[in-house]
């Protein structure tokens, strides 16, 4: 009973959260627009899919991950997990300590990314633009190696104490200079992915990584150091989307090479 | 009928593919890593199978009507030709759905606790409430800025790159005036923006002009208003400490 009332409560909070969103795109098509829409029944179904489907995964998420994913954030971050039961109080550290921390940071960046909808969701929409040319696995996958480099590197800086603009104006330097060089239809959607990753199931779990990390660090503060996670996470998919699509590119000019001078060799017969 | 169960099924499976690495990754570091047995399987389970079907409906839903939408709403306004309505949309959309987003609601309420510790406002529950408010609309507002200028882009046809480098250089610049406290929930405030119902529809508008108006390519130009929209909250919240 309890679970349905909470249920309940989610879909009301999702409604919510719903209900501004069609308003505006109502209102704007009847009162601006003046057009009927095209099926308003099959639309009116896929709206209730996605609430229904959004509510039983945030619900789901609410049982299942997020509080197995702040418990082993604490017990991973744990002086006692970290040095051994029987140390005392941490005095000094190496931040290679951690090594267990980066992985954990790694391995969930990389499979919450995967899991996101809203990256589904622009993985679908470029696989049709793009003519199949970029796969939805294969962008979904790009996207997830860089969000997991950047929560592996926000671990990283809480542990070191290195100061997070230093981070995001040397990831920023990198964006340019790839900017400069990447085949020019993919800076759009390289773009567009890193605000794409950080959302329903990766901010949470992350929040609590940084803010669990920030707590059990001697010399850190959890209410300035917990944060930055995010924006890490965020800004290195733009990163290893455009190095998916530089690599792709050198990989066919390379077979495109070898292939005219094969057949170069074989004119000269 | 049951072409849309068969459907439902495939996107079951799929489902089942994008959970799986959570699954391994949770089991490897809880098993063999930590050696910790999993607390409250039943639960877990339970929830996992909710996550598995909520996923599965919400992408069908998606196909069925999100993506659709956007894009009819697209096609509507280019075939009105009338630049303001749509501007006024796009404003709208991105004000509206960021200003009640759950996840900027709880980033907005952090905020003002490092805010009041670090003496920038006083430690009182209305001035937190107050700062969180407004931190709230301030970063709305970007957002409805970023969809703004990310619409007018799409129909001038500029290159997304130089608005972008020039947001980063307008991030450092503004990183070097603002209060150190709140840099870290700038930065934050990027990301949470864009949420799952939004992403899916903006994404949509945007190709849904890029393909409409003539000489636009929507893998070029249909894409990118989602990054404006995780640029500018940095932007502007730094501004707000700055301000406040």
């Amino acid at each position: 009973m309890d679970e349905l009332m909470h249920f309940g409560h989610t879909t009301l909070g999702l409604l919510r959260d719903v209900l501004p969103i069609a308003g505006i795109l109502i209102g704007f098509q009847v009162l601006v627009l003046r057009r009927r829409l095209a099926n308003p029944a099959r639309i009116g179904f896929g709206l209730v899919l996605v609430l229904v489907g959004l509510a039983l995964f945030l619900e789901g998420l609410e049982l299942a991950l997020f509080p197995l994913g702040r418990l082993m954030a604490a017990q991973l971050t744990a002086p006692s997990f970290l040095f051994g039961a029987e140390t005392g109080p941490v005095t000094g550290y190496a931040w290679s300590d951690y090594f267990w921390v980066y992985a954990f940071a790694a391995a969930i960046g990389f499979a919450t990314t995967v899991a996101e909808p809203a990256l589904i969701a622009v993985s679908l929409k470029a696989n049709q633009v793009s003519g199949g040319t970029i796969t939805v696995n294969g962008l979904r996958f790009a996207v997830a190696i860089g969000a997991a480099l950047g929560v592996t590197l926000g671990t990283v800086r809480i542990v070191s104490g290195i100061p997070l603009h230093g981070f995001i104006m040397t990831g920023y330097v990198i964006v340019i200079i790839q900017t400069a060089l990447a085949p020019r239809a993919i800076i759009p959607l390289a773009y567009d992915s890193g605000g794409v990753t950080t959302s329903t199931v990766t901010v949470p779990v992350v929040a609590a990584l940084g803010l669990g990390l920030a707590e059990s660090i001697p010399g850190r503060s959890p209410l300035l150091d917990g944060f930055g996670m995010i924006a890490l996470t965020a800004l290195f998919p733009i990163v290893s989307v455009m190095a998916y699509a530089q690599i792709s590119e050198w990989r066919t000019r390379r077979v495109r090479k070898t292939q005219s001078r094969s057949e170069d060799r074989l004119n000269q017969r | 009928m049951t072409r849309l169960l068969l459907q439902f099924l495939r996107s079951l499976r799929q489902s089942f593919q994008d959970l799986l690495p959570i699954v391994l990754v949770i089991g490897f570091f809880q098993l063999v890593v930590l050696r910790q047995p999993v607390p409250r399987l039943g639960e877990i389970l339970a929830g996992g199978l909710m996550v598995l079907v909520g996923l599965s409906l919400f992408v069908q839903g998606l196909r069925l009507a999100l993506f659709p939408l956007g894009e009819d709403m697209a096609y509507g306004f280019v075939r009105k030709g009338n630049l303001s309505l749509l501007l006024l949309f796009t404003f709208t959309l991105g004000f509206g759905t960021t200003v009640a987003e759950p996840a900027l609601i709880a980033i907005a309420n952090e905020a003002s606790v490092v805010a009041a510790r670090g003496g920038m406002i006083e430690d009182s529950e209305p001035a937190r409430s107050a700062y969180a408010g407004g931190l709230r609309l301030v970063v709305a507002l970007a957002v409805g800025v970023a969809l703004l200028v990310g619409v007018i882009r799409i129909l001038k046809g500029w290159p997304v790159q130089y608005l972008i480098i020039g947001g980063y250089v307008g991030v450092v610049v503004m990183t070097s005036f603002a209060p150190p406290e709140i840099i870290g929930i700038a930065y934050d405030s990027g990301g949470v923006t864009t949420s799952t119902v939004t992403v899916p529809l903006v994404a949509a508008l945007g190709i849904g002009l890029a393909s409409s108006i003539r000489g636009r390519d929507p893998l070029v130009d249909g894409f990118g208003l989602i990054a404006f929209a995780s640029l500018t909250p940095m932007i502007f919240v730094m501004a707000y400490g700055m301000l406040i």
